[in-house]
């Protein structure tokens, strides 16, 4: 036996010898079935509810929050970027072309890009798998299909994120339901812009992550 | 546990003792303990399901240890096969092996996101000593760091230093003497310290929250977005975690991220969760190794009534809410787990041959049990700890405190003793009654007891006496 098997074989048979299992005790998956879950799973509000209790959640993060009817969501990416000074973004594979419209900004596509290349685009455009009400949550899956790679949703300091109504749900259970059809993919869960509150408890808005998120939601 | 770190502790009583003069530390951790509980009461207080939640949470985590053999395989197994490597580490030692081992083709150092565990088996001195620079990315883990200092706090590890000595630290060793002390001002110093840091090294080592039986996956809370960089960016990832740390399925997680983030920050979610399972082409690290760790949880394990220490999900809330640690701080515990889950958890990992103290350090009122997002019941555990702390004292040695409790058990035996010995009390206190009605004072050991409080003295009657003497009634009214 070579030295990583039997730690291995150790740690398991401790493990028996601790817990002092009888043979009789059910299969681990039966027992999991019947654990308690009297918590909420399901919504109770609206959906227009919900859209509103997501924008409050968000902003209540930092994260700026537009509303916008289908018809003008390529309007407000432009309005929006321009606002915020950006002249090149980087756009997610499950961004609709039809948003791109904006003339003043340069859209950059994920080839992949190197690291250095990624430090050099100002942002980054992406839609969303869910988006989680009760908790200000936006639901990235990593994949050729959705969101993309994770680097570029991590190295600029600007992220857009559009957000469609059918995608928002009210609570984490249900977040995590939508989640689960993606459960082998990696998943980033982005509540707001990233913070930290290490200096005396001081929330300051903007590490390393992108500083600054904005959130268009499509209604 | 690596006793490089904490060699000079002696015990609770005398680092509290000198650390309660510091008068700043004191007025930071009271600071910082209000601000996270008020913020965890808030947004504990909006969820009218939290005690279902909490259920279910201890639910989760007991079912877990019951089957941890099966979940800890079946995580490995499924991590393997999603391209993953999975590191078996009975102790500290070994564990610091395999990580040296795989971190020795990094460049000459390593990024680290802020974990525990690594600070529990003393990785960054393993590191060091086998010529690797490990570079802790968490902002107050790079100010503990910088300052060659300890972490104070589970979830907030220099909450001790102020932005005047965080200033200072920062424009010495990252040579900015311009440095203003705005918080701002220090975050993006560190900012800008890391990003090409993040960029340029090739390994980072972080630890894990969960870890996820069904799919082999790893979920990682933060909230910086330097974990996002660490795990993302390096060619090679390796993932410390201790073997408590496993969940049976992906849906669990929907009631650990509720609990979580509203016990640690008092936020309602972090601004970061990540989640992967093993390698994935293309995107993020084409290396990742888990390491998981032993190192006595399968002696905590073994005590019934301590084994739910190792539902702890490491959020701090008992930290924050204990009246004790609100006035020592973290340092005083002289261990990398501080508070009410540092009490009970380090004096088990080192086999009750440390720590001892440690169980005393607590007036069980209960408050930690309270904020608990897993219940895992503190006081009770406590007492057993400290039972089991008196039992393996050696039983030569009878200490005048072990004469003493058999003498009071041999009185509180017989009836004709204890009411013996409560009239030679009743004549021995009068001296040490004062005006007031109290006792302020006592001599020799039970002096211990009147250094810090007052004692009633006995009442001139017991319920026996006054039971024996009341006047004879006609029955029940």
């Amino acid at each position: 036996m070579t030295e990583a098997s039997r730690a291995r074989a150790e740690i398991l048979a401790d493990i028996r010898s601790a817990n002092r299992r009888s043979a009789a005790l059910p299969p681990a998956d039966e027992t999991w079935e019947t654990l308690p879950r009297a918590y909420r799973q399901t919504g109770a509000l609206s959906p227009a509810d919900c859209i509103e209790l997501l924008a409050e959640r968000l902003r209540d993060y930092g994260a700026g929050v537009v509303l916008v009817a289908p018809h003008q969501v390529a309007d407000a990416i432009a309005d929006i970027l321009r606002r915020r000074n950006q002249s090149s973004v980087l756009v997610a594979p499950d961004v609709d072309p039809a948003w791109l419209n904006s003339a003043e900004c340069s859209w950059v596509r994920d080839r992949p890009l190197s690291y250095e290349a990624l430090s050099g685009v100002d942002g980054v455009l992406t839609g969303c798998t869910a988006a989680i009400a009760a908790t200000g949550t936006l639901c990235l899956c990593h994949s050729d299909s959705s969101q993309g790679r994770r680097a570029p949703t991590l190295i600029p300091d600007y992220h857009l994120c559009v957000v469609r109504a059918g995608q928002i749900v009210e609570n984490v259970p249900q977040g995590m339901r939508a989640l689960e059809p993606y459960r082998n993919q990696p998943i980033t869960l982005i509540s707001g812009p990233s913070a930290t509150a290490d200096i005396e408890m001081t929330r300051i808005q903007g590490v390393h992550g992108p500083r600054t998120l904005d959130v268009a939601i499509v209604v | 546990m690596s006793t490089v770190p904490y060699r000079e502790f002696v015990d609770f009583p005398t680092s509290a003792l000198l650390l309660l003069q510091d008068n700043q530390l004191r007025g930071n951790v009271r600071h910082a303990t209000d601000v996270i509980q008020s913020k965890r009461d808030r947004v504990v207080r909006e969820m009218p399901d939290w005690q279902a939640l909490r259920d279910s949470g201890y639910a989760i985590r007991a079912h877990t240890l019951d089957y941890l053999d099966t979940y800890l395989e079946q995580f490995a197994d499924r991590c393997t096969a999603a391209g993953g490597h999975v590191h078996w580490a009975r102790d500290a030692a070994e564990a610091n092996r395999i990580v040296v081992g795989l971190a020795r083709n990094a460049t000459g150092r390593v990024l680290k996101i802020k974990s525990m565990t690594s600070e529990e088996i003393g990785l960054n001195d393993a590191l060091l000593a086998a010529g690797i620079e490990p570079i802790e990315t968490d902002l107050a883990e790079l100010i503990v760091q910088l300052g060659h200092d300890r972490p104070s706090h589970i979830v907030v590890p220099a909450l001790h230093k102020s932005r005047q000595q965080v200033r200072e630290l920062f424009a010495r060793t990252m040579n900015l003497p311009e440095l203003g002390d705005r918080p701002e001002d220090l975050t993006e110093a560190a900012r800008l310290y890391l990003r090409h840091r993040f960029l340029n090294t090739p390994v980072a080592v972080s630890g894990a929250n969960f870890l996820i039986a069904e799919t082999g996956g790893v979920c990682i809370v933060e909230s910086e977005g330097n974990g996002r960089m660490c795990l993302t960016l390096p060619r090679t990832l390796i993932s410390l975690a201790g073997i408590d740390k496993v969940l049976p399925r992906f849906r669990d997680l929907e009631v650990m991220l509720q609990l979580l983030p509203r016990s640690a920050t008092g936020e309602r979610m972090n601004p970061y969760n990540s989640l992967w399972t093993g390698v994935h082409p293309g995107d993020g690290p084409q290396e990742f190794h888990v390491v998981l760790l032993d190192n006595r949880r399968t002696e905590v394990l073994r005590d019934q009534q301590a084994r739910e220490t190792l539902h702890c999900i490491r959020c701090g809330a008992c930290q924050n809410a204990c009246p004790v640690y609100r006035q020592t701080g973290g340092h005083a515990y002289g261990s990398v787990y501080a508070g009410p889950i540092g009490a009970i958890l380090t004096p088990q990992l080192a086999s009750m041959k440390r720590g001892q103290s440690l169980p005393f350090a607590s007036s069980l009122c209960g408050a930690c049990y309270e904020v608990c997002p897993v219940k895992i019941n503190i006081p009770e555990v406590l007492i057993h700890l400290r039972g089991r702390v008196v039992s393996a004292k050696p039983a030569g040695g009878l200490t005048l405190e072990a004469l003493a409790m058999r003498a009071m058990l041999w009185v509180f035996l017989g009836e004709a003793r204890l009411k013996m010995a409560q009239r030679l009390g009743r004549i021995a206190q009068r001296p040490f009654i004062r005006a007031s009605g109290w006792i302020e004072w006592l001599p020799g050991m039970l002096g211990g007891w009147t250094q810090t409080r007052d004692l009633q003295p006995l009442p001139r009657q017991s319920f026996r006496e006054w039971f024996e003497r009341r006047p004879p009634s006609g029955g029940p009214e």
